[in-house]
């Protein structure tokens, strides 16, 4: 019997099974609607995988999904999206090795290196998490009008963000670009790294089972500047986030976001290890101030 | 019995108006590089009030550079010592309201009960307001020691000369920057006084500088390399303009653009109240006013009884003569903006929507539109689409909250709305769902220095106004 079934076991090393990266759109996961794949390779030049190789449609599409994910996202209670944020740092923590294993093939670091990000990383959801309720009680507010009305500033989320990912750091930098997106209200079309979309690809399974609605994030691979130009000239996209553009393609995109004046924010350099501010929030927040009476007539009496 | 109003005009005597102005820069009123001047009129009976030095390119260059050189010193003083000299403006301004009033009624056309008793008010609450920020800004909640930009370029409307110029010197003074700001050509002459205010609070030279000018001079003044800030308030087209030329430059840009706000009136809106929020959310300062209410949206149950109380209320508006105090609707800015008023309105009944105006006699000189009620106004309208910067009202109508706010947020535009009704959830729920920057419930067209004020999507970006209004004038 126990002959039997060690005979079964083969002998000889065991085939992997490669996986099929897929874009993460709407709360799917669909392969680029062009039928159109690229090569994914790691720091040695070793084939990783065949990644999606988004076309303009994917863009569009995904900004459909975003924004048809806006109004209940944004409408959700700041500490229910705060629970959810955090429920994706638990998802992450217990795939902790793939990522590891991910972001040291794509980015040619070191086991213990690539494991310091990943932890980063998770560690951020769990920074952002926290922030959202209670960024506007930092940044809102009564205001002492001089007059009788009552009169109060609250952030607002901005819309659906269209965001260029950094290409160096393809996870934390990646994480630290969509979580503060998100936690406001927002909802994002992220573009990946170029040369190292898989962890961000794989986080969007980690995202698909973490109770954040379908289309909030919205992940497409491919080439930045091939995506990212329907995304900027885009009338229902209403602020990019120009992280992952050179100094020409951040111009190009800028003038074109112009056309129904996006939100903009430019690249600049970022050491995604060191704990963020508040910028990344504020920077897809509007101020909405709502007025009221207060029935109050001052000196000569009341009125209510 | 008649009770006619008796004439109550205002006395011009107290504004002296110098028969030409030069551009101030660095201290000192100078020539236009190429000696160009334009011509300012009174847009209430097109007598020519002066003749204005017109900037190009080689003045924007020479204030800019000015405007640099001052910055090293302003923006090392300490922060007490800023809040003194806008204090000192402040104190300059309320004393010399009375003289400011006037004169922006005359170069403007708005009446004087609007320059008094809102624009010069306000301008002198936002100097207050942020020389009391001055020395208070590590407390403002962007760092230990926030850095000012530096050189602030600055291009502002007619429609409201003095309170923009307000808007954008107090609190790019306030945070260190220096600045130089283009006022627009029909209306320089009430920034030319604030140079002398300057003068007279031993503002140091070049902190401030005035180069009136037309368009040609605010793009030079936007595109000039040197400029680290650029805040811009009027037209939607200019502002997109704007954003493209500082595309791939370091320049922190602010924009205030256009806007057509909703004014949403329910069934259970006081509606005597309602009407009196609707004719100052349209037809103060004529409806040239970024956030004018200039779309109605009435719940339909209550369509007939308000529109009969508005139409009886606007019979009772007084068109005429700025300078009297008893004047309700003054002149139009400009020739081309009637025109382009004045077209916009015949589109909307050529699109067959039902106009109507008061009897109302038009003075035979200067520009003038009798306030215009259109009714029967569909959202594919052009008059319910574009702004018309002008006092012409677009009635649509209603029947649930949730079409309410789908139409008042059907547009490119999201910078005010108003909401009238008694009840206060429907008031706190609306206000959320609207797409806009200002919300006034049961009240319009208040402003306030200590409150953020901008728009939503089109309206541009930024905020104007309160600890909010900070923020574009600092590195953060």
């Amino acid at each position: 019997m126990s002959e039997k079934s060690e005979k079964s076991v083969p002998t000889e090393p065991r085939l992997s099974v490669f996986k099929t990266y897929k874009l993460y759109v709407g709360g799917k996961f669909p392969r680029s609607e062009s039928g159109r794949v690229y090569e994914v390779s790691d720091s040695k030049g070793n084939w990783l995988a065949n990644a999606p190789l988004s076309s303009r449609k994917d863009a569009r599409d995904a900004v459909v999904a975003a924004r048809k994910a806006f109004g209940a996202w944004s409408g959700a209670t700041a500490y229910n999206r705060g629970q959810i944020l955090y429920r994706i740092a638990e998802m992450l923590e217990g795939r902790r090795e793939q990522f590891v294993r991910e972001v040291a093939e794509s980015e040619g670091l070191s086991k213990a290196k690539a494991a310091a990000q990943v932890d980063a990383a998770i560690d951020r959801w769990v920074w952002y998490a926290g922030w959202t309720d209670k960024i506007a009680q930092v940044v809102g507010g009564a205001n002492p009008v001089a007059g009788p009305f009552f009169n109060l500033s609250s952030p607002e989320p901005t819309g659906v963000v269209a965001v260029l990912a950094p290409q160096e750091s393809s996870f934390l930098g990646l994480v630290s670009v969509i979580a503060p997106v998100i936690a406001t209200g927002n909802t994002a079309v992220v573009i990946a790294s170029e040369n190292a979309p898989l962890p961000a690809l794989s986080l969007g399974e980690v995202l698909a089972t973490s109770d954040l609605p379908g289309g909030v994030v919205n992940v497409l691979s491919g080439r930045t500047a091939e995506i990212a130009a329907p995304l900027a000239a885009h009338q229902d996209v209403n602020a990019i986030d120009l992280t992952g553009a050179d100094e020409a393609l951040a111009k190009e995109l800028e003038i074109a976001a112009a056309d129904n004046l996006k939100r903009v924010l430019r690249p600049q350099p970022v050491d995604y290890v060191a704990t963020p501010g508040i910028e990344r929030l504020t920077a897809f927040l509007e101020t909405k101030t709502v007025w009221h009476p207060t029935g109050s007539l001052g000196a000569s009496g009341s009125s209510y | 019995m008649s009770f006619a109003y008796a004439p109550a005009p205002e006395s011009r005597a107290i504004v002296d108006i110098a028969p030409s102005y030069g551009l101030f820069i660095d201290g000192e009123f100078t020539e236009a590089a190429d000696g160009r001047v334009f011509k300012t009129v009174s847009p209430s009976t097109e007598e020519m009030l002066s003749e204005v030095a017109q900037a190009g390119e080689a003045d924007i260059d020479r204030a800019v550079k000015a405007a640099r050189k001052a910055f090293g010193t302003w923006s090392a003083l300490p922060g007490s010592e800023r809040a003194k000299y806008l204090f000192r403006i402040a104190r300059i301004v309320q004393e010399r309201s009375r003289e400011l009033a006037v004169l922006e009624t005359l170069d403007n056309g708005k009446p004087i009960r609007e320059t008094r008793d809102a624009d010069l008010p306000l301008v002198a609450a936002h100097f207050f307001y942020y020389a009391g920020w001055a020395d208070k800004l590590d407390h403002a909640g962007f760092g230990a020691s926030p850095r000012p930009l530096g050189v602030a370029g600055q291009v502002i409307p007619w429609n409201f000369p003095l309170l923009m110029l307000a808007w954008k010197i107090a609190p790019a003074l306030a945070t260190g920057n220096t600045v130089v700001l283009k006022p627009a050509e029909t209306t320089p002459l009430s920034a030319l006084f604030f140079a002398d205010i300057c003068r007279q609070a031993g503002l140091p030279k070049g902190v401030v500088n005035i180069v009136p000018g037309y368009g040609d001079a605010g793009a030079a003044l936007v595109a000039h390399p040197d400029v680290n800030k650029v805040a811009f308030t009027g037209s939607t087209a200019v502002g997109k303009e704007i954003a493209r030329t500082v595309a791939g430059t370091r320049k922190k840009v602010t924009l205030e653009l256009g806007g057509k706000g909703a004014n949403i009136v329910f069934d259970d809106a006081p509606i005597d109240q309602a009407v009196e929020g609707i004719v100052t959310g349209i037809f103060f300062n004529q409806g040239q006013v970024c956030c004018a209410g200039s779309r109605l949206l009435v719940q339909e149950s209550i369509q007939d009884e308000l529109l009969e109380s508005l139409k009886r209320r606007l019979s009772t508006l007084r068109l005429g003569d700025p300078l009297d105090k008893n004047t309700d609707i003054g002149a139009i800015n400009s020739a081309e903006q009637l025109t382009r008023i004045t077209a916009l309105a015949e589109q909307g009944e050529a699109e067959g929507a039902e106009r109507w105006s008061p009897a109302c006699e038009l003075p035979s000189s200067g520009y003038w539109f009798a306030p215009t009620l259109f009714t029967g106004v569909t959202q594919a309208h052009t008059i319910a689409r574009d702004e018309i910067f002008g006092p012409v009202l677009s009635v649509l109508t209603f029947r649930t909250p949730e079409e309410a706010v789908a139409k008042a947020n059907n547009t490119q535009y999201g910078l005010s709305a108003g909401i009238w009704t008694e009840k206060g959830s429907r008031i706190l729920a609306v206000a959320s769902k609207l797409r806009a920057g200002v919300i006034w419930s049961n009240t319009f067209n208040k402003f306030d220095p200590t409150s953020p004020f901008g728009g939503y999507k089109e309206s541009g970006f930024g905020r104007e106004g309160g600890r909010h209004g900070l923020e574009a004038y600092l590195d953060v």
